[in-house]
C-alpha cells in the first residue's frame, strides 16, 4: 500500500518538475564552496576577532562531511540567505531535525533544564560533547564520545573547578577521583571496553541531576539498579537484604551502594575501606559502633589497623539480614562458621562471646553489668581513698621535710 | 641528704651494733624481683594501655613504635610472661620460708604483710597526723599503705594474669567457660589494667619516691640498704623491736655500693618518668 502511494507521489513530482522550472527561480541554497570561498581563509575573522576558519579537511573527515551533509543542514537559517556575507550571529544548528530521538532526550536532562533556566547557563549543549565540523560516530577512536574518550570529555567541564569548585577534590564524591578507580583504571589504564564510563551510570542524553531529579539513574533509589545492570548477581544479593528491602519500600535512609563505595572513587576492596565501613556503618547503627569500640575488634581497628574484624567481616557486605533471620551470618544458624572465617577451629562455646556486648545493658548480660559496676566502684573507691590520703598527707610531709631540715641546720643529730 | 651525713647522724647505741649506721631491708632476691616487676609492669603498660585509648592518635602512635597491634600483642605476652615469672619466683620464696624454713613470722606479727588490726588504727593515726591532731604512728616494719600496694599487687596479678591467661588461649578456655566470659575477662582486664597503672604511678610514686619527704626517690628497693637512723625515725616499732631482740646486728650493712646507688637512680628515674608520661597521657584521655 505504502509502496503504490509513494509510486503515485513519484509520478507526480515528475510530471510536477517542468512546471516548477518554469517559475521564477527561488533563491539558491549556498553550496558549501560558496560558504568555504570565506570560510576556508585562516586569517578570516569576526568583528571581536575570533577566527571564523573552517577546516574543509576536517569537515569532510567528520561523519557530517563524509555522508555529503552540506553547511546549511545544520545552518538552516542560511539556506534562504541571499545576502552575503551574512550577519555574525545565527541561529545554534538545531539537530533535531536528524536526531529527534536524541534531542528528545536532552531534552529532559539536567544540562537542558540548566540552560533553560538561564541564558547565562554554560551547560552542555550538543556541540560541547560531540564537537561541530569535527564530529565524529562515537565508534570512532578519535570521537571525543568514543568509550575510551568519554570521560575526558566530559571532564572538561566536571573536572574543571572554574564550574564546579570541588571537582579537584579526592573525597569519592567528586568526578575527578574516576581517574583512580577500579572502573577508571580498568577502562584508562587496562583499556577494558566493559569497563564502565561517565555514561554508562549517568546516561548519554538524558543525564538528570542526582540530587534534583529523582528519575535519575544515580538518585539514591536508583544506585542499585544502576550498578547492578554490570553487578548483577551481587544486586540479587542485596535486593533481599533486610536494606534492599527497606530500599524497595521507599526508605533511601538506608544504605545504597555508593554509600560504601564512593560514587567515582570506587576501589577494590582495601584496608582502608574496611575501616571506613565502620564509620558508614555507624551513622546509623550508632549504639553497635560504641559496643564493638569496646572489644578488641574495635579497639584495634580505631588505632587505624585493618587487622581486625569490621562489620562486613561478620554482617557479610550485601547480604545483611537482622540476626533473627536464618539467612543471618550472625544468627545462630550461621555465627560459629561466620566466627570460623578468622579463628579456625573455635567450638559452640567460643562463639557466645558477644562481640557487641553492653555494659550497660542489665537485659544483655546480667554478669557483666554486675562486674562492671563492681569495677567501677572499686576504682572510684580506691582512688577516691588515696585521692585524699594522698592531699592531706603532701602538707604534712613538706612540714616534716623542713622541720627535719632545720633540725639538721641548728647541729641537731637526731632527725 | 648525703650518705655521709646519714652516716653520722645514726646514734651512738646504734653505732655499737650498726657501726656503719646502715642497715639491710632488702635482699637482693627481692630487689632483683623488683626490678622484674617495674620492667615488665611497664611493658605491659605500654603495650596494653593504647587499646583502651585507642581513639587517641597518642594510642595509634604508640603502637606504631613497637611495629603495629601484632607486634605489640606479642609483647605484651612477653612482658606478662615476665610478670607471672616474677610472681611465680616470688610464691616461691614464700613456700620456701614457710615450710622450708619454717619462717612463720611471715604469716602474722610484725615482720609479716598480712594486715592487722595495729593497721587500722595507725592508718587512723596517720590521717590524725596530716591534720595535726596527733603524733606520727609507730610504723614498723611494713605500713599499712606498704601493705595495700603488695596486697593490690598480688590481688592485680589475680585478677589481670587470669583473665589475661584467658582472652590469651580463648580456644582451650572456651572448652570449660561459655563464651560471654571473655566478655567478662575483657572488661577486668582493661579495668583492673587501668586501676592497677593509675595507681602505681600516682599513689605508689607518691607515697613510696615523690613525696617530699623521700624526693627524688627513695633508693632502698635498688640498693637494699637504709640508714639506720631512717629506720629509727619513720619506723620506731621495728628499731626498738630490733634494738629489743638483739636484731640490728644480723641486719648490719655497709653504705650503699656507688655503683650500685647510681644504676638504681637511673632506673628508677626513667621508670619514674615513664609512668609519669603515661598516667599523663591517660588522664588526659579519661578527663578530656
Amino acid at each position: 500500500m505504502r509502496m503504490r502511494f509513494g509510486g503515485v507521489l513519484a509520478a507526480f513530482l515528475l510530471t510536477a518538475a517542468p512546471l516548477r522550472a518554469a517559475a521564477p527561480a527561488p533563491p539558491k541554497p549556498p553550496a558549501n564552496d560558496d560558504c568555504l570561498a570565506c570560510h576556508e581563509d585562516p586569517s578570516a575573522k569576526r568583528a571581536d576577532g575570533s577566527s571564523l576558519f573552517v577546516d574543509k579537511k576536517i569537515f569532510d573527515g567528520s561523519v557530517h562531511g563524509a555522508a555529503g551533509a552540506s553547511c546549511v543542514d545544520c545552518h538552516t537559517d542560511l539556506a534562504k540567505t541571499t545576502d552575503f556575507p551574512h550577519p555574525e550571529k545565527l541561529a545554534k544548528p538545531d539537530c533535531s531535525g536528524c536526531h529527534a530521538q536524541q534531542v528528545e532526550d536532552y531534552g529532559k536532562s539536567w544540562h537542558a533544564a540548566s540552560r533553560a533556566k538561564s541564558p547565562l547557563s554554560k551547560a552542555a549543549w550538543c556541540s560541547d560533547c560531540h564537537g561541530s565540523h569535527d564530529i565524529q560516530r562515537s565508534s570512532d577512536k578519535t570521537s571525543r564520545t568514543n568509550h575510551f574518550n568519554l570521560p575526558a570529555t566530559c571532564m572538561r567541564c566536571h573536572g574543571d573547578p572554574k564550574f564546579f569548585p570541588r571537582a579537584g577534590g579526592a573525597d569519592g564524591s567528586e568526578p575527578m577521583s574516576f581517574h583512580d578507580s577500579i572502573h577508571g583504571k580498568a577502562l584508562e589504564k587496562s583499556g577494558l571496553k566493559i569497563a564502565p564510563n561517565c555514561a554508562t551510570c549517568h546516561g548519554t542524553h538524558e543525564i538528570r541531576s542526582p540530587r534534583r531529579d529523582p528519575k535519575s539513574t544515580v538518585a539514591r533509589a536508583h544506585v542499585p539498579s544502576t550498578c547492578g545492570t554490570c553487578h548483577s548477581k551481587i544486586l540479587d544479593e542485596y535486593a533481599t537484604s533486610i536494606h534492599g528491602e527497606q530500599l524497595a519500600k521507599g526508605n533511601t535512609g538506608v544504605p545504597v551502594c555508593s554509600d560504601c563505595h564512593s560514587a567515582h572513587a570506587i576501589a577494590s576492596s582495601s584496608d582502608a575501606r574496611r575501616l571506613a565501613i565502620l564509620r558508614e556503618c555507624g551513622g546509623c547503627h550508632e549504639r553497635q559502633l560504641k559496643t564493638y569500640r569496646d572489644t578488641y575488634h574495635g579497639q584495634v581497628s580505631a588505632m587505624g589497623f585493618s587487622r581486625v574484624a569490621t562489620c562486613a567481616d561478620c554482617h557479610t557486605a550485601h547480604e545483611i539480614h537482622p540476626a533473627g533471620d536464618p539467612r543471618s551470618s550472625v544468627g545462630p544458624a550461621k555465627r560459629l562458621t561466620t566466627c570460623q572465617r578468622c579463628h579456625p577451629g573455635v567450638g559452640a562455646s567460643f562463639v557466645k562471646y558477644d562481640p557487641h556486648a553492653d555494659t550497660h545493658d542489665r537485659g544483655r548480660s546480667q554478669l557483666l553489668w554486675a562486674t562492671s559496676l563492681f569495677m567501677k566502684i572499686l576504682l572510684v573507691g580506691v582512688f577516691a581513698f588515696f585521692g585524699i590520703h594522698t592531699v592531706l598527707w603532701f602538707p604534712r610531709s613538706v612540714k616534716a621535710r623542713r622541720d627535719a631540715n632545720g633540725k639538721r641546720k641548728n647541729g641537731e643529730r637526731d632527725v | 641528704m648525703s650518705e655521709e651525713s646519714f652516716a653520722a647522724a645514726a646514734s651512738p647505741t646504734a653505732e655499737v651494733a650498726a657501726p656503719t649506721g646502715w642497715v639491710r631491708r632488702f635482699d637482693g632476691y627481692d630487689r632483683s624481683l623488683h626490678v622484674l616487676l617495674m620492667v615488665s609492669f611497664l611493658g605491659l603498660a605500654f603495650t596494653g594501655l593504647p587499646l583502651l585509648f585507642s581513639d587517641r592518635a597518642w594510642a595509634a602512635q604508640l603502637s606504631r613504635v613497637v611495629g603495629g597491634f601484632q607486634p605489640a600483642g606479642f609483647l605484651h605476652r612477653v612482658f606478662a610472661a615476665c610478670m607471672l615469672l616474677t610472681f611465680g619466683l616470688h610464691l616461691g620464696r614464700l613456700l620456701k620460708k614457710i615450710f622450708g624454713d619454717r619462717d612463720y613470722g611471715i604469716l602474722w606479727g610484725p615482720r609479716s604483710m598480712v594486715p592487722r588490726p595495729e593497721d587500722l588504727k595507725q592508718l587512723v593515726g596517720h590521717v590524725r597526723w596530716f591534720v595535726g591532731r596527733g603524733p606520727r604512728p609507730e610504723f614498723d616494719r611494713y605500713s599499712y599503705w606498704e601493705k595495700f600496694d603488695y596486697w593490690a599487687v598480688f590481688w592485680g596479678m589475680g585478677i589481670i594474669g587470669g583473665s589475661g591467661l584467658m582472652l590469651w588461649f580463648p580456644k582451650f578456655w572456651a572448652r570449660f567457660v561459655p563464651g560471654d566470659v571473655f566478655n567478662v575477662a575483657l572488661l577486668i582486664h582493661g579495668e583492673e589494667a587501668l586501676l592497677a597503672t593509675v595507681f602505681i604511678f600516682t599513689v605508689h610514686f607518691f607515697n613510696g619516691h615523690l613525696r617530699p619527704e623521700k624526693f627524688p626517690m627513695d633508693t632502698v628497693i635498688f640498693t637494699g640498704v637504709l640508714p639506720l637512723d631512717e629506720v629509727k625515725h619513720e619506723r620506731p616499732a621495728e628499731y626498738a623491736r630490733l634494738v629489743a631482740e638483739g636484731g640490728l646486728e644480723r641486719i648490719a650493712a655497709p653504705p650503699p655500693d656507688r655503683e650500685i646507688l647510681q644504676r638504681g637512680r637511673i632506673l628508677g628515674t626513667t621508670a619514674v618518668l615513664l609512668g609519669l608520661l603515661l598516667v599523663t597521657l591517660t588522664l588526659y584521655a579519661l578527663l578530656s
